[in-house]
């Protein structure tokens, strides 16, 4: 392997250190009009009225639309393959504009303005009348009788129940000699924070709408955006530039259809709508707040005997991701800790939060959280080590999922908890630490997490590419898998790279923007599916590729295709190693033959039908000052089973942001609500405490690689699963530290206060 | 009605000129005046540090500083690094090698405040440097790489000089 | 874009203070950091602004010949702390300032805007409160001090006088109030950077020649109350009293008697008073350690 397994640059680095890297924004006509969305101010009713003839009046205001004005069409927003089953499709509940407001922040109107200014006054100068109903913030109160009715399809604010059993669960928990450690756990709402905000803008072009967004997933947003509008798909043409982070806010349509209408409705003007942060935080998507419920029956040697798991998810006002998300957490549980006898149910409920959808860990890192605290509980109660009990416990090695066909092949939790505890000196600090009384204490704590990789088989897994030969010998290459800044692109390069046998990586371009014109059919990026998926593709497409230069060159050399091969990126002969033409030299003689000219190309789709696991596990050094109520991690080690990394360095990237992520979802992130209004408290970056260079540690990153069976280039998921696992081994270390579970996230200082006084370490 | 005001000032070492809307930021300005759009902006009240420039040597959030305040000074944004034969500074350089890049969307801000460290010629522990690199969140990378970045090139001036 | 009304610009203190005079509907702006956040969210829409931010005379610190340390109220954070005078003698104070938000916002912020906003959390008043600064006006009177505990007069609203064309021009610390008294500032916030303070614990003290005793402790809170507040039943209970554990663990208690924290979606009561207690006693002992005293 020459290029691929290396930490080279990345490709996209010299544009984005100079600063010259063009994000939607920076590709804006200087025409565009500004669209500003009003938002309710109410958390539940209805629009009986808006009065628009105020903004109407403000000098450089062009035009106001409202909620009823937009078609009569409800679509589902969610970063979903398609499925022509309908029972597969996701649930189409909201309008561009809604009548029916779910949430204080919903989208009632919107101002055309030709400035900012303008849009801005003409927004509050709208006047508004609701017809109030009650409303709904917590799952169970959602779920009672008589609460608020959300949806006029989900009956009981459901949205969706499933169950998963094995064994026979009621029969078991009869056994007398079974220890009972039961939890409730809870994760809070919290929101992406990429530092670009989503925005997007529109205009038409010989009939058809263009949409330049910041978006995840270019060909599904054009899906949704002609399913939104009521219009054919190919109407709408979606240009995908860089984007400055996403972590699956932008795996959903956002405001793309909203600005594709008001385009149409302004006779294909360009309009622009760029989410200020507060709208980002409120108005975009979230991450959903899960409580769970666990029960756990252990035997008095140490093993699990049942367990029962029940998860209530918090899907806010409309359906966007859903039910997967909580029915991937539910699924979570009989894999990590396989039991005889198991019963489990998730629920997704509506309520009048703001809509949560798609957030990197897609509802692990909120069942790591519950499971690896209620595993730290077990251990405890059996007054055993939480690394041995788990060595015991864990999902063995062999071990298949029947549904995925997902295979531990090489035991991987055990060897990233072996190494992992030789790394950390886990053993002698864990020893070291115990029994301390002070104000002051130190502890360790550890957490495991696995992961699938993309969504095979619960949706559509398939990837497009096309290469090109260029008249230099250089190979260009474009797929549906989009860079999102986790350094897709450069992976990309590498494998192209390898596939044909160039010399560099740098001798691949990859055409990183998707232009729904002209970029192979791609769903985007999520899932943590980029390299696995797309790498059947360029596999695939790669040599078809080759194959076309071996014949051309075979045609030219005389030489039969056997014995010939592209090294380094030259034709050589097989039998003595010598070099017969450069790629340049052959693609030149193919492009300006006379008579059989042929630019050199291939492209091709791969349907993925597989899915492999990914494993890894965090280890954490923290002191907790307990009259201050405040935890300072001093040392915090992520671990990865992800197979074979085809960058090294950028993978180790991925995990510190995975693991910072996983900080601040532990320790001080959390959308906060006021209870009389619905209204989010803290939508700015002041308020919402998201974590700063001051609140890290050294970051530290290592992984086992075991090349994955499944795949192409033997890798699979890491771009989520560094994300899933740091929260609950910061619960289990101040578990550790001061005996008091904290079950509650974030582990902020009121929620330690709190858990302190309760426990009698903080005195009244 | 739109008030506007001359200004000059000095921007990446060239002396400007414009009439400016009095209501503009400084990152109004920069972007939509002068193009110089590796200011970001990521929250436009001075809490995520996108926008940041070089005003007279000091570090500012350009989204929350009034555009008619720039008028005689001097002021640097990243464009203004590359050297005169287009080639990269060594801050630039070190962002690339540590893998220090993810989005790039925070980059801009932090190399200009990274600029303002390096330029004090002075030696930082870790902490310090945490706290003089704290004005900017980054949602990638969990500062990891910034920090080695920032810390690379300050122990190789310091052994220059 | 802002949402702005018209935009004066004054040159010296006393265009401002015409300008104030000739235009007293509009806002005072010094480095930007709150009016403009005020005015993008709507606060301060369409408000015009007088901006003195470029008046260079309101800039740095001197010693003043009676000894008072004299603060322009134009000068930045980051200046204050770098500022020999106050890393001499008011060392407490630099370090405050040194936790207001980020790097960026240290040098943008001046110490005139953050107190005659008014508000309880800003990191440079409660310290202010506890060296018993004075406050300089000058309008169209000429000048006016009070001490700073009169400056506030409620939540947001300071004692600044539109009719008389008023705006700060210094910050004043008396020479018997710094001299021989060394202090420090806890901010407790929910992170170590771009924060607001959830509570501000300010404390210095002077010590005996031998170390043994208070002469004169001072405590001072933001966020325990509307404005920022000192704690004088905990000040009168420790001066004169001997260093001891026992009595600065008491001396924390007493607090509890100042203090009028609420509860709201920030914190709770009861978490804030837990705080307050937590941090009289941590600060007073670091500023007995920074005394040369033990504890």
């Amino acid at each position: 392997m020459n290029n691929t397994g290396k930490s080279v640059t990345r490709v996209d680095a010299y544009d984005k250190v100079t600063g010259r890297t063009k994000y939607y924004e920076d590709l804006m006509p200087k025409d565009a009009l500004y669209v500003r969305i009003k938002h309710s101010e109410i958390a539940h009713g209805y629009v009986r009225s808006i009065d628009t003839s105020a903004a109407e009046a403000i000098e450089g205001v062009v035009r106001v639309l409202t909620c009823f004005d937009v078609p009569d069409i409800p679509f589902a927003t969610a970063g979903h393959p398609w499925s022509m089953d309908p029972s597969h499709q996701d649930t189409a509940d909201r309008h561009l504009l809604n009548r029916h407001v779910r949430y204080y922040g919903d989208d009632v109107a919107v101002v055309i303005a030709e400035n900012e200014v303008a849009a801005m006054q003409g927004v509050r100068a709208l006047k508004v009348e609701y017809d109030e109903l009650p409303f709904v913030l917590d799952v169970q109160e959602a779920m009672k009788e008589g609460a608020p009715q959300i949806q006029e399809n989900s009956p009981g604010n459901l949205l969706k129940h499933t169950s998963a059993k094995g064994g026979n669960y009621e029969e078991a928990i009869k056994n007398p000699d079974l220890i009972k450690v039961e939890g409730w756990y809870e994760t809070p709402t919290v929101q992406h924070c990429h530092i670009e905000n989503h925005g997007c803008f529109a205009y038409e072009e010989n009939g058809r709408i263009v949409c330049v967004a910041s978006t995840q997933i270019p060909h599904i947003i054009r899906r949704v955006c002609g399913q939104a509008l009521g219009r054919p798909w190919a109407d709408i043409r979606i240009i995908k530039p860089y984007i400055g982070g996403g972590f699956g806010n932008k795996q959903d349509a956002l405001y793309e259809p909203l600005c594709c209408w008001c385009t149409s409705m302004m006779g294909g003007r360009p309009v622009r709508i760029d989410c200020a942060r507060e709208e980002t935080f409120v108005s975009n998507r979230v991450r959903h707040a899960i409580r769970f419920h666990i029960v756990t029956w252990l035997t008095k040697d140490a093993t699990i005997a049942a367990r029962k798991v029940e998860v209530f998810s918090n899907q806010g006002a409309y359906a966007s991701h859903g039910h997967s998300i909580a029915a991937k957490a539910m699924g979570s549980f009989a894999q990590h800790y396989p039991c005889p006898d198991f019963e489990s149910d998730s629920y997704t409920v509506y309520t009048n939060r703001p809509a949560a959808g798609a957030m990197r860990g897609y509802g692990m890192p909120q069942a790591s959280f519950a499971d690896e605290s209620n595993i730290d509980d077990c251990a405890k109660v059996l007054g055993m080590d939480p690394v041995d009990f788990r060595m015991k416990v864990i999902m063995p090695k062999d071990y298949k999922d029947n549904f995925s066909g997902n295979v531990n092949y090489f035991d991987s939790f055990r060897a990233c908890l072996a190494k992992g505890r030789e790394l950390f000196d886990y053993d002698r600090l864990y020893k070291e630490y115990s029994g301390q009384t002070g104000p002051l204490r130190r502890a360790v704590g550890v957490a495991t997490f696995w992961y699938n990789t993309a969504v095979y088989p619960i949706s559509l897994e398939t990837s497009s590419n096309r290469m090109l030969l260029n008249l230099d010998g250089t190979v260009t290459t474009q797929c549906g898998e989009t860079e999102i800044g986790q350094g897709a692109d450069t992976a990309f390069a590498q494998m192209t790279a390898e596939i044909l046998g160039l010399k560099s990586y740098r001798d691949v371009h990859v055409v990183s923007c998707q232009d729904t014109d002209i970029t192979p059919t791609g769903l985007g990026a999520y899932a943590s599916r980029q390299t696995y998926v797309a790498g059947f593709s360029i596999r695939q497409t790669g040599e078809q590729l080759r194959e076309k230069i071996l014949k051309h060159a075979s045609e030219r050399t005389g030489q039969p295709t056997d014995d010939i091969d592209i090294e380094e990126g030259n034709i050589v002969s097989l039998r003595d190693g010598n070099v017969l033409m450069s790629l340049g030299e052959l693609a030149k003689i193919v492009q300006y033959d006379p008579v059989h000219s042929e630019h050199i190309t291939a492209e091709s789709t791969f349907t993925i039908r597989s899915n492999a696991y990914s494993f890894g596990c965090t280890f954490v050094d923290i002191t907790v000052d307990i009259p201050m109520c405040k935890i300072t991690v001093n040392r915090a080690l992520n671990l990865h089973d992800c197979g074979n990394l085809i960058n090294p360095a950028l993978a180790e990237a991925q995990v510190h942001g995975g693991m910072s992520m996983g900080l601040g979802f532990g320790l001080s992130e959390q959308l906060l609500f006021d209870p009389k209004t619905g209204r989010v408290l803290n939508n700015n970056l002041l308020d919402y405490k998201l974590s700063t260079f001051m609140d890290h540690p050294r970051l530290e990153a290592e992984f086992i690689e075991n090349p994955e069976p499944t795949s192409p280039f033997g890798t699979k998921a890491l771009g989520e699963p560094p994300a899933c696992s740091m929260a609950p081994a910061i619960r289990n270390a101040v578990l550790n530290a001061t005996g008091v579970e904290v079950d509650m996230l974030p582990l902020n200082p009121h929620n330690l206060f709190r858990r302190f006084k309760e426990s009698g370490l903080i005195g009244e | 009605m739109a008030q506007y005001q001359l200004i000059h000032f000095t921007l990446n070492g060239k002396p400007v000129e414009k009439y400016i809307d009095v209501r503009a930021s400084l990152t109004d300005v920069l972007r939509n005046d002068f193009s110089m759009t590796s200011v970001k902006k990521g929250c436009e009240v001075g809490e995520c540090g996108a926008c940041n420039v070089l005003i007279d040597g000091e570090c500012y959030n350009s989204c929350i500083y009034l555009g008619v305040w720039a008028d005689g000074k001097n002021i640097r944004t990243l464009e203004g690094l590359l050297g005169p034969d287009g080639e990269l500074s060594d801050i630039q350089q070190a962002f690339m090698d540590e893998t220090a890049v993810q989005c790039g969307f925070c980059t801009p801000g932090f190399i200009m405040t990274a600029v303002e460290i390096l330029e004090s010629g002075k030696e930082y522990s870790e902490e310090e440097l945490r706290k003089l690199l704290s004005g900017h969140l980054c949602r990638c990378t969990g500062y990891e790489n910034i920090l080695r970045a920032v810390t690379k090139v300050m122990k190789q001036r310091l052994k220059k000089s | 874009m802002y949402d702005m009304g018209t935009f004066y610009e004054a040159k010296s203190v006393q265009e401002a203070v015409e300008l104030r005079l000739a235009h007293p509907e509009a806002d005072i702006i010094a480095g930007g950091t709150d009016v403009l956040v005020q005015m993008r969210e709507g606060r301060r829409a369409g408000k015009s602004l007088i901006s003195i931010y470029g008046i260079d005379e309101l800039r740095g610190i001197r010693l003043e010949d009676d000894g008072t340390i004299r603060i322009g109220s134009l000068t930045s954070f980051s200046h204050i702390t770098r500022d020999p005078l106050i890393e001499k003698y008011l060392l407490c104070l630099g370090e405050a300032v040194d936790q207001v938000g980020g790097p960026q916002i240290r040098n943008a912020g001046t110490i005139g805007g953050n107190t005659c906003n008014g508000v309880t959390s800003a990191d440079s008043s409660s310290t202010l409160h506890a060296y018993d600064a004075v406050i300089e006006l000058t309008g169209k009177n000429g000048i006016r001090r009070l001490p700073i505990q009169e400056f506030y007069i409620k939540a947001g609203v300071v004692d600044l006088r539109v009719e008389d064309g008023e705006i700060q021009t210094g910050i004043l610390i008396s020479k018997d109030s710094y001299e021989n008294t060394n202090g420090f500032y806890i901010k407790y916030a929910m992170r170590n950077a771009m924060d607001i303070a959830t509570l501000g614990t300010s404390v210095n003290a002077r010590l005996s020649a031998d170390k043994k005793t208070f002469e004169r402790v001072r405590i001072a809170y933001g966020v325990a109350g509307p404005v920022p507040l000192r704690a004088t039943t905990a000040e009168q209970f420790i001066n004169g009293k001997e260093v001891t554990p026992e009595n600065i663990e008491a001396f924390s208690k007493e607090v509890l008697n100042d203090v009028h924290a609420r509860d709201s979606w920030r914190a709770a009561k009861d978490f804030r008073e837990h705080i307050a207690v937590e941090s009289a006693k941590r600060a007073l002992i670091e500023s007995v350690r920074r005394c040369g005293g033990e504890v």
